[in-house]
């Protein structure tokens, strides 16, 4: 048999990351596949509140690594533990999770053992002719699809040759672990179906004290309340809006929803909204129940950012925006006249 | 203060991507080229940083002779400095492009002096692979924090601020460092007439990067499945109103 799936589970000081949820559920798929086990990683002594997470999901067994220096998140440090897990288990993949923190560590372990990294992961297909490892990937924040294979540790360089075009083809040949991140929202988090006990086993992690350099020092706490990334309804509004002031009906619509305010890149950059308001690619991705969407063309660049949302209504004077024909629902019209209407409408069904 | 950015040219696709008929690349042929958001940000970041604390910016990109355009674009905004890795236009895997970075950075200090700080992207706007920045940290034996949305100096010191979903972490990396960028760090300025005229003698280092293939190889490009297949539509104008409450009582939205 080959070696174990293992998943590194993302927390913060003890509170598992959904997305780490959807990493199991992944590794689960994939050790099936493989015809072999499902292993866990958690990351500091904080982090032993997770085995019954990793249970619930099927982890046959859950390393827990501790040291003195693991008292917080710390990508170098992470890195280093995961590296060194490769090392004591070999196992065949380690999967994290398509996030900042996921995608961060692995690239530590990755260059700390030479090998490829492939982040945020579709699909695997682990039993390629030639015994290549094939993935697909997202590009371009999800609007294009990559197929790929990747190398694993020890002997992992592929065997590219430039073509014509200039486009390295070749396979991954390295037979070592594979280290992968699974895309966010790729999978949906799902508890296995007969979890058995989990065996929960102590890993002490060998840290040079100088790792303690990318620790955090401090931190500034968010007042509770409703995201971008967590609300339920987001408002959003693009170029049509046409001023800063323009937002004034987008905000009453969204307060009357118990929802925040989103822009677009376009927006953001005309210095009408924060950047902290940005929907996009490199702005925050959102995934509420409906996604208002006002005056935005939907350019990639916006609708990766929104297309995790379960609806989107489209407001758009123009019926062949990009916006408004991948849109679940759409008005035509003029925002500013449509959304005081809307607005309108729901403080008259209230008030009878 | 000697700040190092390394940027990459990435085509601007607006609404839609097309796929060269071979599928190893986007077709490009009617597109823009631009430089990758994060890395756009980070730009800004290190020529704010120049103003304030003297020195001087250098801006260093793997990619295609084209890549000037980006290189003399990051000129044209205050970076003093300019060094091409030139390839034949190929998409470099991660592992190879972080390998050749390293050593132009190492033959540029080994010349010059050490950078004090080095910026990257989070991650590139096309391939995404989110590991060249950690790479080169590694391959230097720097400490790196990626996500930074603030950065200030002050006695050898880079404070890096990374939001996340629960607030704010701060870092402090004693330099020489490195730091992946995000977008929202700044607005990056626009640049002048002046500094547009400036970037045009600003010289270009030139350097044949070399190193070996990684193993993360392309197989190739698809488009992804399409996600809605047809649009409800709910009406013209504010008439359509009543429709949209209707919605948004059946989706379980209005409490």
């Amino acid at each position: 048999m080959s070696g174990a799936v293992l998943v590194v589970l993302e927390h913060d000081r003890g509170t598992i990351a959904p997305a780490a949820l959807e990493a199991l559920t992944a590794g689960r798929a994939l050790a099936a596949q493989l015809g072999t086990t499902l292993e866990a990683l958690t990351v500091g002594s904080n982090g032993d509140s997770l085995v019954a997470d990793a249970e619930s999901f099927g982890a046959d067994v859950i390393h827990q690594a501790h040291h003195a220096l693991l008292t917080d998140y710390n990508p170098e440090a992470w890195g280093e533990v995961v590296a060194q897990m490769i090392t004591a288990t070999q196992p065949a993949v380690v999967l994290a999770t398509g996030t900042d923190r996921g995608n961060e560590v692995l690239a530590q372990a990755a260059a700390r053992c030479d090998s490829a990294f492939v982040a945020n992961c579709l699909t695997f297909e682990p039993g390629q002719p030639g015994g290549t490892f094939g993935v697909t990937r997202v590009r371009w924040g999800g609007s294009l699809i990559e197929r790929a294979t990747v190398a694993g540790t020890g002997t992992g360089t592929g065997t590219g040759t430039a073509t014509g075009t200039g486009t390295g083809t070749g396979t991954g040949t390295g037979t070592g672990t594979k280290l992968l991140t699974i895309a966010h929202h790729a999978v949906d988090a799902s508890p296995a179906a007969n979890p058995g006990a989990g065996t929960a086993t102590v890993f002490e992690a060998r840290l040079d004290p100088s790792v303690a350099r990318t620790m955090i020092v401090a931190r500034v706490e968010r007042p509770a309340g409703v995201t971008l990334a967590t609300a339920p309804v987001v408002v959003g509004g693009g170029r049509g809006v046409g001023s800063a002031d323009g937002f004034a009906p987008l905000q009453s619509l969204a307060d009357l929803l118990g929802g925040v305010v989103g822009c677009s890149r376009a927006v953001t950059n005309l210095g009408w909204r924060n950047h902290t308001d940005q929907v996009g690619q490199t702005g925050t991705r959102i995934a509420p129940d409906i996604y208002i969407a006002c005056g935005i063309s939907g350019a990639i660049q916006h609708w990766v950012g929104a297309m995790a949302s379960k609806k989107i209504l489209a407001i758009n004077t123009d019926p062949q925006a990009n916006m408004v024909t991948k849109s679940d629902y759409a008005v035509i019209g003029d925002l500013h006249q449509v959304i005081p209407a809307i607005t309108a409408e729901i403080e008259r069904r209230r008030a009878t | 203060m000697r700040i190092l950015v390394c940027v990459k040219r990435v085509p601007a696709p607006g609404s839609r991507i097309s796929i060269t008929a071979d599928g190893l690349a986007v077709d490009t042929a009617f597109l823009g080229f631009t430089t990758s958001p994060h890395e756009e940000c980070a730009v800004e970041a290190a020529v704010q940083l120049v103003e304030a604390h003297g020195g001087s910016a250098t801006v260093l990109t793997l990619g295609p002779a084209e890549a000037e355009e980006q290189l003399r674009y990051a000129a044209s905004v205050g970076v003093s400095n300019a060094v091409l890795l030139a390839t034949d236009g190929a998409d470099w895997d991660p592992q190879r492009t972080a390998a050749a970075i390293t050593a132009a950075i190492t033959a540029i200090e080994d010349r010059d002096g050490v950078f004090d700080l080095i910026l990257f992207g989070n991650e590139s706007a096309d391939s995404g692979g989110f590991q060249v920045g950690v790479r080169v940290a590694r391959h230097l034996d720097r400490p790196i924090v990626n996500g930074i949305k603030g950065i200030s100096i002050a006695d050898g010191i880079a404070t890096l601020e990374r939001p996340t979903d629960a607030g704010q972490e701060v870092y402090e990396l004693t330099m020489p460092a490195v730091a992946g960028v995000k977008e929202g760090i700044n607005l990056p300025r626009y640049p002048t007439l002046k500094g547009r005229l400036a970037s045009k003698k600003v010289q270009i280092a030139i350097i044949e990067p070399s190193a070996k293939p990684g193993g993360q190889v392309l197989v190739r490009l698809e488009p992804p499945a399409e996600l809605t297949t047809s649009t409800t539509m709910l009406g013209n104008g504010p008439d359509a109103a009543a429709a949209v409450v209707d919605l948004l009582e059946e989706l379980g939205v209005l409490r």
